[in-house]
């Protein structure tokens, strides 16, 4: 099939990922080093900082966690370079060195014992060089296939089941089997269909690890935290006016993300790097957009499908998200939102496999370089997953 | 609007389809598509259904299984109508 041969324009880096964007990071390793990196992105240019609210007395499983996402970040081939700003040294460097492991040109600054503006000036010096470093590259020729394409959905409504989320299961269809890397998420939004999920996992072995994470988040997230059923958060108010009544209705429409054909290899933690070579990943996610977009972006995806039914308008600032709605209203109405319009399909003007189709150009276009909605309109959610409070 | 069905029905299981075109008033004559196999059905709408918003089948009893996608979705908790407007009045999810 032709869409096996089709190449990309990309950044080939150091460790043979290929990004498609090409940023100077600014990272910090905590909430209140925000400020400094923010000065420093302003000051130079094609540079972009990272605010988050983190960072900060965190430990065990959730330290690892931040750990993991910071690291991950710097790391995502999306990322020419990176500097760190963290308040004091040891984690800064614990930082620098994750990333360094990619071969990537990144630097630590501390805050502690120099003051915000000591640090600006020389982490500014360092930027700079970046920049320089950064904007020489060039762009290469390389496998479509050779991308790590993500996918979550929001504001979910039934058409999202009909047309945007089966637009990206026919994508995954078409690619994953020639070496694509894949990836969904929202383990509360597949409960009703879990079965249907487990039952698309590669092996038993990987079946019973999803299971296992599925049933966890259910009893120590959900059970331990909920006041009433969770009829005011699952499905949301947006989901609702767009027709979805319950869980497993919602559930099931996500599930259509991953198509017909391809099996899942492995459960990822939220923000792990896949390992076991190209395929299809489930990830221990949020449902909500901005934290599971971060958590996939840090595991080292490069470009994300995002189904829209009501017309969410989330974006990410290292990976870039692309929209597809299938919701003829959404797409009148909020079109500045909206990469691609799948009504077609609800209208049978259109198969599911043409806009499979028409996703796989969307994602070349996105690749080669050209802006999502969600870049064009300056959508930049950063928010980072945490387990629970702070030490 | 020729030939655009205004309910799609993923399933020939199920026993509710959804509404996708604007605009649909009560007591008009439904045509539908299984998504499956492409086939036509006939329905009906009793009430003014928004986009997106599902319609039942068939009449649906307290305690009986909405079928969407051939999956249970959730219990019927009012009696509901062939061509009644499907939602959160009646149908109640069995999960959290």
């Amino acid at each position: 099939m032709a869409t096996v041969n089709r190449t990309i324009w990309g950044y080939r880096r150091e460790n043979g990922r290929v990004g498609v964007r090409n940023y100077v990071a600014i990272l910090p390793v905590d909430d209140i080093s925000n400020a400094a990196c923010e000065a420093v992105a302003a000051h130079i240019k094609g540079t972009i900082a990272l605010p988050h609210a983190y960072g900060r007395l965190q430990f065990g499983e959730d330290l690892d966690l931040h750990f993991r996402t910071m690291i991950g970040t710097g790391a995502n081939p999306n990322i020419a370079a990176c500097i760190v700003i963290g308040i004091e040294p040891q984690w800064t460097q614990q930082i620098v060195e994750g990333i360094a492991r990619t071969g990537k040109p990144v630097a630590g600054f501390s805050i502690e014992g120099s003051g915000d503006i000591a640090t600006v000036a020389a982490a500014s010096r360092k930027a700079k060089e970046f920049v320089h470093l950064a904007s020489a590259k060039v762009r290469q020729e390389c496998p479509l296939t050779d991308l790590w394409v993500a996918a979550k959905c929001g504001e979910s409504d039934t058409t999202t089941g009909l047309a945007s989320c089966p637009t990206v299961g026919n994508m995954y269809d078409k690619l994953i089997p020639a070496g694509l890397y894949g990836c969904f998420g929202e383990t509360s939004e597949l409960t009703g269909a879990e079965h249907l999920a487990a039952a698309r996992a590669a092996s038993t072995e990987i079946a019973e690890k999803f299971m296992r994470t599925f049933n966890a988040y259910q009893q120590e997230v959900i059970e331990a935290h909920k006041t009433s059923d969770l009829s005011d958060s699952q499905p949301t108010k947006g989901n609702i006016a767009g027709g979805l009544t319950t869980i497993e209705e919602k559930a099931l429409g996500n599930l259509e993300k991953i198509g017909k054909r391809v099996s899942f290899i492995d459960v990822l933690q939220p923000a792990e790097a896949p390992a076991r070579g190209p395929g299809l990943y489930f990830m221990d996610t949020s449902s909500a957009a901005a934290e599971c977009c971060t958590l996939q972006a840090a595991a080292g995806y490069v470009v994300h499908c995002f189904p829209t039914g009501q017309g969410n308008v989330i974006g990410n600032p290292i990976m870039p998200v692309i929209k597809i709605s299938g919701n003829p209203r959404t797409v009148r109405t909020m079109s500045e939102h909206v990469d691609l319009d799948v009504s077609g399909v609800i209208r049978r003007e259109t198969t599911i496999a043409q806009a499979g189709d028409a996703l796989i150009e969307a994602i070349v276009q996105t690749a080669n370089g050209r802006y999502t909605c969600a870049e064009a309109l300056g959508h930049r959610e950063f928010v980072m997953t945490k387990l629970y409070r702070s030490a | 609007m020729p030939n655009h069905p205004q309910l799609l029905v993923h399933d020939h299981r199920d026993n509710v389809g959804v509404v996708v075109v604007e605009n649909l008033t009560a007591g008009t004559d439904i045509l539908g598509v299984v998504t499956e196999d492409n086939s036509e059905i006939r329905a009906v709408c009793n009430q003014d259904v928004p986009i997106g918003h599902k319609v039942a089948l068939r009449d649906l009893a307290v305690g009986e299984a909405v079928i969407k996608y051939g999956q249970d979705i959730g219990k019927v908790v009012k009696p509901i109508h062939r061509g009644d407007h499907v939602h959160i009045h009646n149908l109640k999810t069995r999960r959290w």
